[in-house]
């Protein structure tokens, strides 16, 4: 006794697509075995100290740290935090980051959530390559950080820093809400720093 | 004159603001009718079937957490209920109304998400999803008092649960019973009868009680369908026979039947936290179970009904301390096998809302 | 409660309706050969008294010396369930036959099995990898994968 039309007939199934996205995968895999290092040079005092700030960095850098707009990048269970601290309870808003943009040409923040996985991470390499400069990157969660509870499955990145390098970290399994905003706040932080105009 | 044309594939995905989660759809457009969609997932498969096979029987339990993660009390429940099958382990009556009560929250937390993301993509951008964060909250502040945790619990303990609750949850979670039905109220008289989401949802992405049936289909999108299945009812695990409830079915199958026995299902849920309130007893909450379970070589399946579906768990033991075979049934994997039937013939818009409406989490199709 | 069909008396009809298909059987399972697979679940589906229509799920274990598929199917009217096993000894090129044509819902899972086991299904319309790309190699849930 059959169902009344052949289960599953494609009209359009491309294994030629397939077969490019998994070569792709497979040259992102070999080429990302080693950490990108962050980009960390204003923790240092020599380069504190030699730092002046004029006053058009002071208001480029205070325009810049008030409305980072994070980009939409959220595979697993740390976008639920994510989203709670966009809600009413934890609110985002008042950084000015309550939108989160979904084409990444209008983002300047990528707070990845979730675990990712070589599967996925030709995807985030391109949406992280699609933001315009300048932009930031906070990796969110353990996932985020080192791969976390799944570091040894064959299928799991062991942390964001292989593909993208990485501002702030900020740890747990998920981060409670308030944890992301402490992590965003020190972000501000650096970008306070930063010259905003070189030369 | 003929204007010749020819299908066009579109990738929908996997970064999508309208997707639950990275899933990703190429559908073939005929204009902007879909002929053909293919569904592609795999960007989350972090291998949790192979991991259990390396972790105790105790260590499983915070790696079930993170399957369908925003209904972590329900995997921990099928879980332990597999182990307990395996090895014969009684379970303490306190322990037991326990997890009545844990589960039946996280049913209404898990379908607050499920209702609120839907209506966020038929339009209603944040606005009913921010009134039902608010409800989840609270529900969250709960589990924190119980748990520690927000989001991902590791609650519940081969034997029984981890840890007795905290004097002042019972009178919260009396608070929140009386408060709770007002909410749902609000939410009905807001969204029942609005234009939009009748036009956008009434009608739409249609799937016929044979074809749910084949499909193995299970959760609200079954009983949208019009068949009574719940497994509370049909084969109860742990003490729901002691409970009276109903089980709302829709009769048509669109989405808007969907969106509705959601609604129901979250005041049943809360008739069954009241009864489970009265009936509470006292005593342990865990019984005596060593440290490494040794369960004898064997395999059991257990299922339970999640707010998402039909949740199994399979486990193979050769009588050592690791699983040697750990297979989970995702509901949301098997809700999927009826997409691409429910959305030919619509448009794009209307596969979104479809899509939405059967509610998957990533999380638990890709293991 | 859904009652656990006994594998003894559903052996015995099937018995008779499909002679030397059924390797053995008892209290909770069946166990049946891999090529009369598709005819005993078609049997089953559509047998007015078992009328087993729903699949639960399919699954399969790496045994060293073979692997082993699990099928479970539930009848939602008279609410009883039944446990079919197969095996298939082949480690190079494992063939066991699809039932998508019966079962939608075996679309996916099937598939998995196939990426992650490596056991491919005769007559399933699209067996390809579901949740590791083209060109991934070996079959991650083999008890050898390195």
């Amino acid at each position: 006794m059959e169902v009344a039309e052949p289960a599953g007939i494609y009209v359009y199934s491309d294994t030629e697509l397939d077969r490019a996205e998994g070569e792709a995968i497979e040259s992102l895999k070999a080429h990302c075995q080693q950490p990108i290092p962050d980009p960390d040079e204003w923790l240092e005092e020599e380069v504190r100290r030699n730092i002046l700030l004029t006053s058009i960095d002071f208001m480029l850098n205070w325009a810049r740290r008030s409305s980072l707009w994070p980009a939409i990048c959220f595979p697993a269970c740390c976008a639920f935090e994510l989203i709670a601290a966009n809600a009413s309870r934890f609110d985002l808003s008042r950084f000015g980051m309550e939108i989160l943009r979904a084409s990444p040409r209008q983002a300047d923040l990528m707070i990845t959530a979730g675990t990712l996985t070589w599967k996925m991470a030709p995807q985030v390499k391109r949406i992280y390559d699609q933001m315009a400069e300048p932009k930031w990157v906070i990796a969110m969660g353990a996932c985020g950080i080192s791969g976390g509870i799944f570091r040894s499955s064959y299928n799991v990145v062991p942390g964001y820093n292989r593909i993208v390098p990485v501002d702030v970290y900020v740890p747990g399994c998920p981060p409670r809400p308030e944890a992301l905003i402490y992590g965003i706040r020190m972000l501000h932080h650096k970008i306070s720093k930063g010259r905003a105009i070189e030369g | 004159m003929a204007i010749k044309t020819e299908p066009f594939v579109l990738n929908i995905g996997p970064v999508h603001p309208s997707t639950h989660g990275v899933f990703r759809m190429r559908a073939t457009l005929d204009g902007e009718v879909i002929i053909d969609m293919e569904p592609i997932f795999g960007y989350l498969h972090r291998g949790i079937e192979k991991l259990a096979e390396e972790r105790t029987y105790t260590g499983v339990i915070p790696l079930t957490d993170r399957l369908d993660y925003i209904a972590s009390m329900s995997n921990n429940l099928t879980y332990v209920l597999a182990v307990e099958k395996l090895v014969g382990i009684p379970v303490p009556e306190r322990a037991e109304y326990l997890r009545v009560i844990m589960a039946e929250l996280q049913r209404i937390a898990a379908y607050l998400i499920a209702v609120g993301a839907f209506l966020n993509e038929c339009g209603a951008f944040f606005t009913p999803f921010l009134y039902m964060f608010r409800e989840r909250e609270k529900i969250i502040d709960l589990f924190e008092m119980v748990s520690g945790q927000r989001l991902l619990y590791n609650y519940m303990r081969v034997g029984g649960v981890s840890q007795d609750i905290p004097e002042e949850f019972l009178p919260a979670l009396d608070k929140f019973v009386r408060e709770m039905p007002g909410f749902i109220d609000e939410y009905d008289r807001l969204l029942a009868e609005n234009e939009i989401l009748l036009a956008r949802a009434k009608g739409v992405g249609i799937l016929t009680k044979e074809m749910a049936v084949n499909c193995s289909v299970s959760g609200p999108v079954l009983r949208a369908s019009g068949v009574k299945w719940d497994i509370r009812k049909a084969d109860p695990y742990s003490i729901y026979d002691r409970f009276e409830f109903e089980i709302p079915t829709g009769e048509v199958g669109d989405c808007y039947d969907r969106y509705r026995v959601r609604i129901e299902e979250m005041r049943q849920s809360l008739h069954i936290i009241e009864q489970a309130m009265e009936q509470i007893p006292s005593g342990a909450v865990k019984s005596e179970v060593p440290h490494l379970i040794r369960p004898p070589a064997g395999e059991a399946y257990t299922h339970i009904e999640t707010p998402k579906g039909e949740l199994g768990f399979y486990l193979v033991s050769d009588n050592s301390i690791a699983p040697y075979r750990c297979h989970i049934r995702a509901p949301s994997l098997m809700n999927l096998t009826a997409l691409r039937e429910m959305v030919i013939g619509w448009k794009i818009q209307d596969a979104i809302i479809i899509f939405g409406s059967i509610d998957i989490t990533v999380g638990e199709v890709d293991r | 409660m859904i009652l656990a069909l006994s594998g003894k008396e559903v052996a015995a009809q099937l018995e008779q309706q499909f002679p030397g298909s059924i390797i053995e059987s008892s209290e909770n399972n069946l166990l049946a050969k891999s090529e009369s697979l598709l005819d005993i679940a078609e049997y089953l589906k559509s047998s007015p008294e078992l009328d087993l229509d729903y699949l639960n799920y399919i699954t399969a274990v790496d045994y060293y010396d073979y692997f082993e598929l699990i099928y479970q199917l539930t009848s939602l009217k008279h609410n009883h369930s039944l446990v079919l096993k197969t095996r298939c000894y082949d480690r190079e090129n494992p063939m066991v036959p699809s039932i998508v044509r019966l079962y939608q819902g075996a679309d996916f899972q099937e598939r998995e099995i196939y990426d992650l086991m490596g056991i491919s299904f005769d007559g399933h319309p699209n067996l390809k990898r579901i949740f590791l790309w083209e060109g991934f190699h070996g079959h991650p849930l083999r008890k050898d994968y390195l």
